[in-house]
């Protein structure tokens, strides 16, 4: 099955950019805090006024994050929950939300569950991109056809530490937008913006015109605002996974009100 | 048939490579042409078999295990004794090696993650010789399993972290590692111990451990006048199998690498991903690895520290597919019965992964002659095993 209709992730840059906003991505862990809250958070932080969800599949060793993902990995696959369920729970939100679902995930579950029937399945269950932080260029052009074939977008990552000559291969690989990393080291909430962001942000649109999301490291809303003035995107994790980790009788809630405040500080 | 590979993209086949984050690939383009322009650089030659030759104790004793080849009956036992390397393990020839190229580099740090802690030790060991600043990662669970190498490392200066994430154990001390590695990669070079992770380290860590073989292959023309029969090397990430089998590659040499079956192979408590392992990505490589139909990785178990790790070496992979080596398995207790026999035949203490080999003796030996030759690699000593084999033999200390 080859799609052609222009994917959900394609759609919401273009209209962003012709109202000239940054688009607001959370990321949600499926299992976290447990497998139904899962799905009520991916439906709630949708109508708050998330453009894009990232959709974590949580793995055993996921060596690109900090220790809020981690922890929350940890508990994730204590619920049961897997690649197939992920699916599932994009399959449900799809019944009331149409916004992007970007699912990220390690290389290994993508390449043990099949690259053909992961990138099959997805795209079934209403998955829009997938982000996988272990898959560098290199490597990436066994999963990137078969993302291509389902229409999926394979998002890539660009980092600090890219030469021009890398970027320029990123950015050339990566479909839906790129995932621009903030600084060198792993997911979790920080003070500050590294002080070299701008300088970096400015290296990857030379060699690129694709939309650019910037995720590591954002929490406060007035530091999402300063980002949504540089990049086409605004990637929030570790902040809000410790926020739902927080009280999960009240996540859905929470979350919701997080996001919109968040979003208020962005445009405004 | 000369057997060449990595390719210029690492690859072993379809296995090894670089997956990791994209903020580490830049680093790892940087240390491929670093190691590229100094591996056969005349200097740095010079100073690696300085080094090897007047701080390691190299060449180490190929040596004729006489009680114990009369105790089988059967082939001549011959014991690379890379338990003789400073430090007590063949992990030095890969720590001085990677520290003069990280030296050259200009880094200022050096990390590294450890199992048994043999790795740590060499790591930190090469830290004090070049005055590196120095953190060892390790799991919580083997800080305790292997106290004395924990104190070991704090008195040559290095810090060890013990790692609380996941089964605490050599798999996520290596992730922890990565982590650091990701936020300092500037400064810091990623020391990695065995012949896994992404390119070039498979390779790197291989040419700096092939010495073992090297000489053995030497010594042994010179003992016996001929080329051994068998070679047996225990295999946990593969570093001292692949030193002593690289250079016996496609010379028709029996290549023997022996996987820690743990409580059992049926018993899904072991280490043994070459055996009974799936294909799969972990720690920036593709290789064999135990993990579940998600690709989730399983815990490993070993009596042996060292050996208690779910993935391989990507060559180890090729090797086994191809038919270039061959691999078995040893069960906890098997290793231990070899641990005492040795200790007592020829009073050599084995660590307990190179114990494993050992054992692999009860296995195969009735099937060679008198005229055969079996060289074991006995990768390290066994000093620091000896509160874990008290406590499995019921012995309190």
């Amino acid at each position: 099955m080859v799609v052609t209709k222009l994917n959900r992730i394609d759609e919401i840059f273009k209209q962003l950019r012709a109202t000239k906003r940054s688009a607001l991505m959370p990321y949600l862990m499926a299992g976290y805090p447990d497998i139904e809250a899962s799905l009520s958070l991916l439906i709630s932080v949708a109508e708050a006024g998330a453009d894009l969800i990232e959709f974590g599949i949580p793995y055993s060793d996921p060596l690109a994050d900090g220790p809020t993902i981690q922890a929350a990995s940890e508990v994730a696959l204590t619920t049961g929950v897997n690649t197939d369920i992920a699916f599932d729970l994009v399959k449900k939100a799809r019944e009331k939300i149409e916004t992007p679902i970007a699912v990220m995930t390690y290389y290994n579950a993508i390449y043990r569950y099949g690259l053909e029937r992961f990138a099959g399945n997805a795209a079934e269950s209403g998955v829009d991109g997938v982000i996988c932080p272990d898959l560098p260029p290199e490597e990436a052009s066994p999963w990137s056809e078969a993302a291509a074939q389902y229409g999926l977008a394979n998002i890539m990552f660009a980092a600090p530490t890219s030469t021009n000559e890398r970027l320029k291969k990123i950015a050339h690989m990566s479909r839906g937008f790129i995932y621009c990393v903030s600084l060198t080291g792993v997911t979790g909430a920080r003070t500050n913006l590294p002080s070299n962001l701008t300088d970096f942000i400015g290296r990857v649109r030379k060699v690129t015109d694709k939309p650019l999301a910037v995720g590591f490291g954002i929490s406060q809303p007035e530091q999402a605002k300063q980002v949504a003035d540089i990049a086409d995107g605004v990637i929030i994790g570790s902040a809000l996974v410790s926020l739902i980790g927080a009280d999960r009788e009240t996540c859905t809630d929470a979350a919701a009100a997080y996001i919109s405040k968040i979003r208020e500080a962005m445009d405004s | 048939m000369q057997h060449v590979l990595p390719d210029e993209r690492g690859h072993y086949g379809e296995f090894g490579g670089k997956f990791v984050p994209e903020t580490l690939m830049t680093a790892l383009e940087e240390l491929e042409a670093a190691y590229a322009r100094y591996k056969d650089d005349p200097k740095f030659k010079t100073e690696l078999e300085f080094y090897q030759r007047t701080y390691i104790g190299r060449p180490t004793l190929l040596y004729f295990a006489e009680q114990l080849t009369k105790h089988y009956g059967k082939a001549k036992i011959y014991l690379k004794r890379e338990d003789l390397c400073h430090g007590g393990a063949h992990k030095i020839n890969n720590t001085i090696g990677q520290a003069l190229l990280a030296k050259r580099m200009g880094k200022k740090r050096i990390i590294a993650e450890t199992g048994a802690g043999q790795h740590g030790v060499a790591s930190a060991t090469a830290a004090a010789l070049f005055e590196f600043e120095c953190q060892v990662y390790m799991g919580e669970e083997d800080t305790r399993r292997q106290s004395l190498n924990v104190f070991r490392m704090n008195l040559l200066g290095t810090e060890v972290i013990p790692v609380t994430s996941g089964t605490r154990t050599l798999k996520d001390a290596m992730n922890e590692a990565i982590r650091d590695w990701v936020t300092n990669v500037e400064t810091t070079h990623y020391m990695i111990g065995s012949v896994a992770g992404p390119h070039p380290y498979p390779m790197m860590v291989r040419d700096f451990q092939r010495i073992i073989g090297d000489e053995t292959r030497e010594q042994m023309l010179k003992i016996e006048g001929r080329m051994p029969d068998y070679i047996i090397a225990c295999v946990g990430g593969g570093s001292n199998a692949m030193g002593i089998f690289y250079p016996f590659v496609g010379t028709g040499v029996k290549l023997i690498g022996i996987e820690p079956a743990g409580y059992g192979l049926d018993t899904g408590r072991h280490g043994a991903p070459l055996t009974k392992g799936d294909k799969g990505v972990l720690h920036g490589s593709l290789s064999y690895l135990l993990q579940d139909e998600y690709g989730q990785i399983l815990p490993a178990h070993s009596i042996s520290a060292g050996l208690d790790y779910p993935g391989v070496g990507p060559e180890h992979s090729y090797f086994k597919d191809n038919g270039l080596a061959e691999y078995s398995s040893i069960t906890d207790k098997e290793a231990l019965a070899a641990f005492q026999l040795l200790s007592k035949k020829e009073g050599i203490l084995p660590a307990l992964e190179s114990a494993h080999a050992v054992a692999y003796l009860e296995k195969m030996i009735d099937k060679t002659s008198k005229d055969d030759i079996i060289v074991i690699n006995l990768s390290g000593r066994g000093d620091k095993d000896v509160q874990v084999v008290a406590d499995a033999l019921g012995v309190r200390l």
